[in-house]
């Protein structure tokens, strides 16, 4: 399969580029673009990438290791990146991921036969305050889950409805009340 | 002297709805700060000066008052000068940046101007983790309203002062939350720390004097420049003064993001902000800061608040203020295995002691939480983070092995228990 930008996507480049005083800098936006679109950044979309920056494609390639949000291979439709560090952990993380395994009967790492949904284990996501929760495929994250909230999303999401974002909680002092 | 939070009026999110519209921000005083450094009463030394007075200890985690970490920079020399700003926000614990980023954008993109300003930078670099992309694209909206409005560009405001300002995006690693990490990532390369010196003031970005401030830190600076350092010194604990966005999670009734003064009681943050324990069990532990910071048993927080020399005194730290609760029933040695496994995972890999001693400690607690340890496992895993600490290029190794030695340390019944006697005599 031969990858290749748009006209647009091009120009979107050129674009990037223009906020740095050299080119490498424009590597982590690029494999972003990449991945939006072709979904993951396998190596021949590397060498796209590199090719299209004109940069080695052992740097593109280095760099697309080392961030563990660049998919490396094709995944499922919908990734679901399932926090189990630390808050989550203690709030009931592991039994969402093994609510989810069992649910979709896949492990984690592993993708349904239908190519719908992968499952990650993930470390920190930076919600611990709306633990446990998960993010779906580098976007939305749902909150506060509960079994019965993760049998809504999958529902929705085998139709293709994403969840709607989900604002953070505004916290305000409560007096005491006695 | 107990600080007084129960009266204290939010100010990096004050209950305003739609402050994150520039205009609504704008009605409310909004770049007003802004406009008044760039008038002929100030010059970007005395901004230096004032911010300094104020004693804004980063609020990353690394506690260091920010002015002076401006004053580091070097003469202007005519080439360029950057501020990047650290929103990478990954120490699990921690979900209080992205709380600015959401509900007061302009106010940190109005502190990040002044403080360019006042290091005289050409450009302006947010660096936010590849997660956070919702809150990347409010950036970028906020960002392009400051620009159409003025504040951001050339010659800003009518006055001399040019600068960009762009946001940058991660793509998951914690090692990025490190400062030279971070630069490594925004150069776009793999996330690894460089070596100190030279300082990033001396050679950061493509070699430049560079300045990483934490966006919580770089928030509080347009309230300094409105209201003084005075003013900015007068809220919550003495060494530590200001408004802190503490992040309260784990087994609390109401978790989530507060704003109050530094310094506020342990005890009262988890009874009365945060609602008490959920589900009525006792309280069993605290971790104050982030998962590096040692974590406090309940019988060790009589008296102790949340600020840098009160925490230091218990035997902690302040980190990042993401406090997470932990009630009686929680296994210490699944949360340290777990702990353990995230600094494994995250290792850059660059230094030998990090990248195997990380490696050793997840194994070791993970047969410990199995049942297969024996009681010197647990001196070999004190005597592991010795040769960890104070090893390599970075502190991600410190963060690794903190939590583990004082776990161990301050839970040694517990993880005792659940290891075998050991057949040999210890060394």
């Amino acid at each position: 399969m031969k990858y290749e930008f748009s006209k647009e996507e091009l120009e979107q480049i050129e674009q990037i580029k223009a906020r740095y005083p050299e080119v490498k800098p424009a590597t982590l936006p690029v494999l972003w673009i990449a991945q939006k679109k072709f979904g993951h950044v396998e190596p021949e979309v590397q060498k796209l990438v590199a090719k299209t920056l004109e940069l080695p494609e052992s740097h593109v390639h280095g760099v697309a290791e080392f961030y563990t949000q660049y998919y490396k291979k094709e995944q499922g439709k919908f990734v679901l990146d399932v926090c189990t560090c630390l808050s989550c952990q203690i709030c009931g993380g592991y039994d969402i991921l093994h609510y989810l395994e069992d649910k979709l009967g896949i492990k984690n790492g592993e993708t349904t036969e239908d190519k719908m949904f992968t499952i990650q284990q993930v470390e920190c996501l930076g919600a611990c305050g709306y633990a446990p929760m998960m993010q779906i495929t580098n976007g939305v994250y749902v909150n506060h889950l509960t079994k019965e909230k993760v049998d809504k999303v999958i529902d929705g999401l085998k139709k293709g409805e994403v969840p709607e974002f989900e604002k953070m909680e505004m916290r305000k002092v409560k007096p005491q009340e006695n | 002297m107990a600080v007084d939070w129960r009266s204290y009026k939010p100010v990096l999110i004050p209950d305003i709805p739609n402050l994150n519209d520039i205009d609504v921000y704008i009605k409310n005083g909004g770049y007003e700060s802004l406009k008044k450094v760039l008038s002929d009463d100030w010059t970007p030394v005395s901004v230096v000066d004032e911010v300094k007075a104020a004693n804004i200890r980063g609020r990353g985690g690394a506690g260091f008052n920010a002015g002076l970490k401006w004053s580091f920079m070097p003469q202007p020399d005519g080439g360029p000068r950057y501020l990047a700003c650290n929103g990478d926000e990954s120490e699990p614990g921690t979900f209080k940046d992205r709380m600015i980023f959401e509900y007061n954008p302009h106010l940190f993109i109005e502190g990040a101007l002044i403080a360019a300003y006042a290091m005289q930078c050409t450009t302006i670099y947010v660096y936010i983790r590849g997660e956070y992309i919702n809150w990347i694209n409010m950036m970028d909206k906020a960002l392009q309203d400051a620009y159409s409005k003025g504040f951001i560009g050339n010659n800003i405001l009518g006055s001399d002062f040019s600068v960009n300002f762009y946001t940058h995006s991660g793509a998951g690693a914690y090692i990025c939350g490190e400062e030279t990490s971070m630069l490594e990532s925004l150069e776009g390369k793999r996330g690894y720390p460089r070596v100190k010196p030279p300082f990033p003031a001396q050679r950061g970005l493509w070699g430049r004097p560079t300045t990483i401030n934490n966006i919580e830190t770089l928030a509080n600076v347009p309230l300094v420049i409105n209201n003084g350092a005075d003013w900015f010194k007068g809220i919550g604990a003495e060494n530590h003064p200001g408004p802190i966005l503490y992040g309260i999670s784990g087994h609390v009734n109401r978790p989530g993001v507060y704003e109050l003064p530094s310094g506020v009681p342990v005890l009262d943050l988890i009874d009365e902000v945060a609602g008490g324990v959920k589900n009525g069990k006792k309280l069993k532990a605290i971790i104050p800061g982030g998962s590096s910071t040692p974590v406090l048993r309940a019988d060790q927080l009589d008296g102790v608040s949340m600020d840098s020399d009160s925490l230091r005194e218990a035997g902690s730290m302040l980190g990042t203020a993401g406090l997470v609760v932990i009630d009686e029933d929680t296994d210490m040695i699944d949360l340290l295995w777990r702990i353990a496994h995230f600094y494994h995972h995250e290792s850059c890999g660059q230094c030998t002691p990090c990248r195997e001693g990380t490696g050793w400690l997840e194994k070791i607690l993970l047969k410990i939480k199995n049942g297969d340890g024996e009681v010197k496992d647990l001196d070999l895993l004190l005597d592991l983070t010795t040769q960890m600490e104070g090893r390599t290029i970075c502190a991600l190794a410190d963060a690794a092995a903190w939590p583990v030695r004082h776990t161990i340390n301050r839970f040694r019944d517990e993880f005792e228990a659940r290891c075998k006697k050991s057949v040999h005599a210890m060394a």
